[in-house]
């Protein structure tokens, strides 16, 4: 392939170049632009292309660059990222370059980071039960091999803390080959290092990859940065049959550089601001999650994003929702109790869970007990705000143990250490005990032959 | 590649691409193109679909990936416009948005990802099938008129129909053995052509198949769902809508009406949703028994995925495929129902290429055709007299899904969508929070066929159907009344019949309208049973009411056995009206059992 260089930039605006005059440059062709008197080429990508002018969106920042003697060149080429398992234990830019002071990477292949839409056809379900040791996660919001469940949290709130409990203690019954990729995306130095610290210290890195785009680092940049981070997770995935976990932080930041890149192209904008196809690059982001037909690796996604406002109806956690299969809200009221992990378990939701759960993945009450616990928690906090305005006194029986249950469940169930791993049996056992705190004939639920199987007969410390 | 040859072919059918912004391509020389006109784009055969023309410029909105095209390419025009192939084997495909078969995708490409240019036939055509004649030679028929049938899956027996603009005498019509290719029949029309007649048609899918008029609804198309079927009903041949934000249950939904309902032929349309949903519909449906006929449910299942990050292009034409397929089976005189998720994902995908097409936007950026195109589309369903001279009715059934942004239900998709629906089933987030499923909100949801099908309720179910219903209806207002003042001055100040109403619709709620879609004795339930259910709940009230109720410690009314035996009467699965009797008897016994411990 000749290279084409070109040296008719007609105007630069934000991360977007116009190169005049061109002939035959392709469609999301790579694009190297040299500028005069730097050694290292800058890169984008071509995003509309008519007859003799292309539109290119830059990865690198546009400072510096003047339309004379800058010159650009279309490579023929897709952007591509060289794989590799000596991949793992490194640490790389938002754009796939080494940053660990390490020897440049051998890839064995080099492949396009855009990736390709999944065969609906040639999925499998996910059904692996995965333990992440977390009471409020593997009853209530069971996670599963295969699964892209985001953690919608707000400024201020542990997520950081939560996701890394939840890479540390990941486990599945089965077994097999783990690593992890973790991608941030434009979050302080701070936020970036905590995760290369917990990755240390639980001796996870030499099974991790990191890709580190910072708040510093070129906005644009982070358009690409997550698509690195999924195509080492294919690569390792689905040709060397791992179990790969990939979080990304933070979302919120991601869609704003898609933001801006619209905004310079000046598209129609959808709400908000953000481009009206926000919904359809998320997708191709988190569609990229899953199992395969015949394959042994699987692709977990663990998306973290901050609700501005801790709105959940704002565009980023709303599209998220509307793809992911799922979500863990990080509930600031919990926080703001001292309960950790602050896990809004009723807003939250797994929607794979009835394929992780039950006889031989966990255990045979499961899905009736989580929802026994789901139902008598959101009637006591209906009893907790009546007493709230009516006073305790106007509640009846019913109503007043259904409260206290409520706090005991936020007390003694979802509370847990940051350090602490349950089993699911003892998470369950947790649940069954609470529920001796309700009178029987509420526990609507649950069938009595599990209730005389699985709840314990006589509790001390309970008036019930 | 070979350009200098390719230059030198250049003849009316190939004109040059001149821009390419994601799936809008553009392309000079094509001022033959027709509207609508199939066209593969570049070397590589992409699928493209014209959409606008402005002097030798056409639009295309291409139904593949473009990375990797530029201007000079050539584009292809092939004279056809977009149609879906209409044949038997059809059932138990899982096509993409352009009705590629998925599995041959997978073959072709030797890949589990969707790989570009695959060209895949819709419908097997070495797979013979056993034709079965049903007209004789000399015989004179009509277009739509039933030639044979073959037997496509267990389920379903496929009427081999004479194509729509044809008709004539049967000059001979074969039987056994065929491929969808041969000729089952030959016709001579009225000036004495031959016409060769095959089981395979073609028919464009933005143009309604035709028919010979609708007919007004009147029989519900029932779900087994509870809060559906009662409270909500859609009519056989209605169109509903189902708008809820996130984690309301939509898909969940979708999916138990197209696992239970009592249509013979489904038509599942992902649209721009997750790849493991379909996924789920596939690895589930072959397993799960039809409750009406007993066989698989894959037996009588269509699936159009087109997922969210497959190309956005194919996403609009996926609805439209769908439909096509549906109106199909329709007319070969089947029940047929359409279950499109989600339309939002349509619209948005209509709505990116007009971006790119630089329309004049309407609303939230959607173009201003979006109310006209959503209402083209819920027209299409119908409950219909069919071509050919057997009167045969047919009915189509259209489901859809809106995914309204924030769960705000002012945005223009669900606008558009509500103003063409019959029925409409509000999903609740606050419900949903509370895991009340179905998460079908009973104040807000609305069904205008209820006044359709008084006679059906009164001759089929029982004449006080809709006396019950409405009953059920009333307290459950009456609750959301009543709950306000409780919040503001608490369960005390009531009286005992204020009292009585918050417990009978407590009932109401989570014994009769909660229902376990997960839980397979659950998610089914008969219309009978619910209407036997549902009157049995409401006796408790009229129970109540013939005593004097003010002498009543009501919480010695909350704790007779009875009350928590709804449960179980609930899950008895074959429970006659004898059983829904023999509870009411035991409610009345109960009820004054209270009355004469209090007077003692």
């Amino acid at each position: 392939m000749i290279e084409k260089e070109y040296k008719t930039i007609t105007s630069v605006t934000g991360p977007l170049l116009v190169v005049s005059g061109v002939k035959g440059v392709k469609y999301e062709e790579l694009v190297e632009v040299k500028v005069p008197n730097e050694t290292r080429s800058r890169f984008g990508k071509v995003l509309d292309v008519s007859q003799d002018k292309a539109v290119v969106q830059m990865f690198d920042p546009t400072s510096g660059v003047s339309t004379e003697g800058t010159k650009a060149s279309f490579l023929g080429e897709t952007l591509k990222l060289g794989v590799s398992t000596d991949m793992l234990g490194r640490v790389f830019t938002g754009a796939g370059a080494p940053a660990d002071g390490g020897p440049e990477l051998v890839p064995e292949k080099r492949l396009d980071i855009a990736g390709y839409p999944m065969n609906p056809y040639s999925r499998e379900y996910p059904n692996d039960f995965i333990q992440t040791g977390i009471s409020s996660i593997d009853v209530m919001n069971t996670l599963v091999r295969g699964q892209k469940l985001p953690i919608f949290s707000g400024s201020g709130l542990p997520h950081a803390k939560l996701a890394a409990q939840i890479a540390r203690q990941a486990k599945v019954k089965s077994g097999g080959n783990f690593a992890m990729i973790f991608a941030t995306l434009g979050v302080t130095f701070e936020e970036a290092d905590y995760f290369r610290t917990q990755f240390k210290e639980a001796g996870s890195l030499e099974r991790s990859i990191l890709f580190i785009n910072t708040a510093s680092d070129p906005v644009v940049e982070r358009i690409a940065t997550p698509r690195m981070a999924l195509t080492a997770a294919e690569y390792l995935a689905f040709e060397k049959d791992m179990h790969v976990l990939v979080i990304m932080t933070d979302m919120t930041n991601y869609c704003e550089a898609l933001r801006e890149v619209s905004s310079a192209r000046k598209e129609v904008p959808g709400r908000r601001g953000y481009p009206g196809y926000l919904y359809t690059d998320l997708s191709t982001l988190y569609e990229r999650a899953g199992r395969i037909r015949g394959k042994q690796g699987t692709i977990t996604q663990l998306p973290i994003l901050s609700m501005p406002d801790d709105d959940k109806t704002h565009p980023v956690p709303d599209l998220t929702g509307y793809i992911t299969e799922g979500q863990f809200i990080v509930s600031r009221d919990l926080y703001r109790k001292g309960v950790f992990p602050p896990v809004d378990v009723q807003n939250s939701l797994s929607r794979l869970w009835a394929a992780g759960v039950g006889e031989g993945k966990t255990r045979e009450d499961h899905g009736p007990l989580k929802d026994q616990l789901f139902s008598s928690y959101a009637s006591g906090k209906e009893a907790r705000d009546l007493a709230v305005v009516l006073g305790e006194s106007s509640l009846d029986e019913s109503d007043r143990a259904h409260m206290r249950f409520a706090e005991a469940f936020e007390k003694e169930f979802i509370s847990q250490g940051e350090f602490e791993e349950r089993p699911v049996e003892e998470s369950l056992d947790i649940g069954w005990r609470l529920l001796t705190m309700l009178p029987k004939q509420s526990l609507k639920r649950v069938k009595s032959e599990l209730v005389d199987k699985y709840m314990p007969k006589n509790i001390e410390g309970h008036d019930k | 590649m070979n350009e200098t040859a390719n230059k030198q072919q250049t003849n009316s059918t190939e004109g040059q691409i001149v821009r390419v912004t994601g799936p809008l391509v553009q392309a000079n020389g094509m001022s033959d193109a027709k509207m609508y006109e199939v066209v593969k784009v570049s070397s590589e055969n992409l699928l493209g679909e014209v959409i606008e023309l402005n002097g030798d410029i056409a639009s295309i909105q291409v139904y593949e990936d473009t990375a990797g095209i530029g201007p000079g390419d050539t584009v292809t025009r092939t004279g056809k416009t977009m149609s879906a192939e209409l044949g038997p084997g059809l059932l138990e495909s899982i096509y993409d948005g352009i009705q590629r078969p998925l599995r041959l995708i997978e073959e072709a490409s030797g890949s589990y990802y969707i790989k570009r240019g695959i060209e895949a036939d819709a419908v097997d055509k070495e797979k013979k099938w056993d034709f079965k004649p049903l007209v004789k030679e000399g015989q004179s028929v009509e277009a739509g008129d039933i030639l044979g049938e073959v037997p496509e899956t267990s389920l379903i027996s496929h009427k081999v129909m004479v194509p729509p603009y044809l008709s004539g005498k049967i000059k001979t019509i074969k039987s056994g053995q065929m491929t969808v290719n041969d000729t089952v029949a030959v016709l001579v029309d009225k000036d004495g052509n031959e016409k060769n007649v095959t089981m395979l048609q073609h028919w464009p899918i933005r143009t309604p198949r035709l028919t010979k008029g609708k007919i007004f609804p009147s029989e519900p198309l029932l779900t087994g769902g509870r809060s559906i079927d009662t409270f909500f009903p859609i009519a056989k041949g209605g169109a509903g809508c189902i708008p809820g934000s996130f984690g309301t249950g939509k898909t969940v939904t979708q999916q138990s009406v197209a696992k239970y309902c009592n249509a013979e032929v489904i038509v599942y349309v992902g649209c721009g949703e997750r790849g493991n949903e379909m996924t789920e519909v596939l690895s589930e449906f072959p397993h799960l028994i039809d409750p009406n006929s007993g066989q698989p449910l894959m037996k009588r299942t269509i699936l159009i995925a087109n997922t969210s990050n497959m190309p956005v292009a194919a996403r609009e034409a996926s609805v439209y495929t769908g439909i096509t397929i549906a109106e199909f089976y329709r007319d070969m005189g089947y029940n047929v129902a359409l279950m499109a998720d989600s339309t939002s994902r349509w619209a948005e995908a209509m709505r990116e290429v007009s971006g790119r097409l630089e329309e004049m936007p309407g609303e939230e950026g959607y173009p201003a055709y979006l109310t006209s195109r959503t209402a083209e589309f819920y027209e299409r369903a119908g409950i219909v007299n069919t071509l050919g001279a057997d009167d045969r009715v047919g009915s189509l059934t259209v489901i859809g899904a809106v995914s309204p942004p924030g769960g705000d239900f002012s945005e223009p998709v669900s606008q558009a969508t509500l103003r063409v629906t019959k029925t409409f089933w509000a999903l609740d987030a606050s419900l949903a929070y509370k895991k009340h499923f179905p998460s079908i909100n009973w104040l807000s949801s609305y069904s205008l066929y209820v006044d359709n099908f008084m006679n059906y309720w009164r001759d089929e179910i029982a004449p006080d159907y809709a006396e019950v219903r409405q009953k059920a209806m009333d307290l459950l207002q009456q609750e959301s009344k009543l709950m306000e003042i409780v919040r503001l001055v608490g369960m005390e100040s009531l009286s005992n019949h204020d009292k009585l109403v918050l417990e009978v619709a407590r009932l109401i709620r989570e014994d009769f309208l909660f229902q376990n879609a997960f839980d397979p004795d659950d998610a089914y339930m008969p219309i009978k049973n619910q209407y036997g259910l549902l009157k049995s709940i409401l006796y408790f009230y009229e129970a109540m009411n013939e005593v004097a109720l003010d002498n009543i410690d009501f919480n010695s009314f909350k704790n007779i056995p009875s009350i928590s035996e709804v449960t179980a009467l609930k899950n008895k699965k074959d429970a006659t009206e004898a059983d829904y009797e023999k509870f009411r008897e035991k409610i009345k016994q109960e009820v004054n059992g209270l009355l004469s411990n209090q007077e003692v």
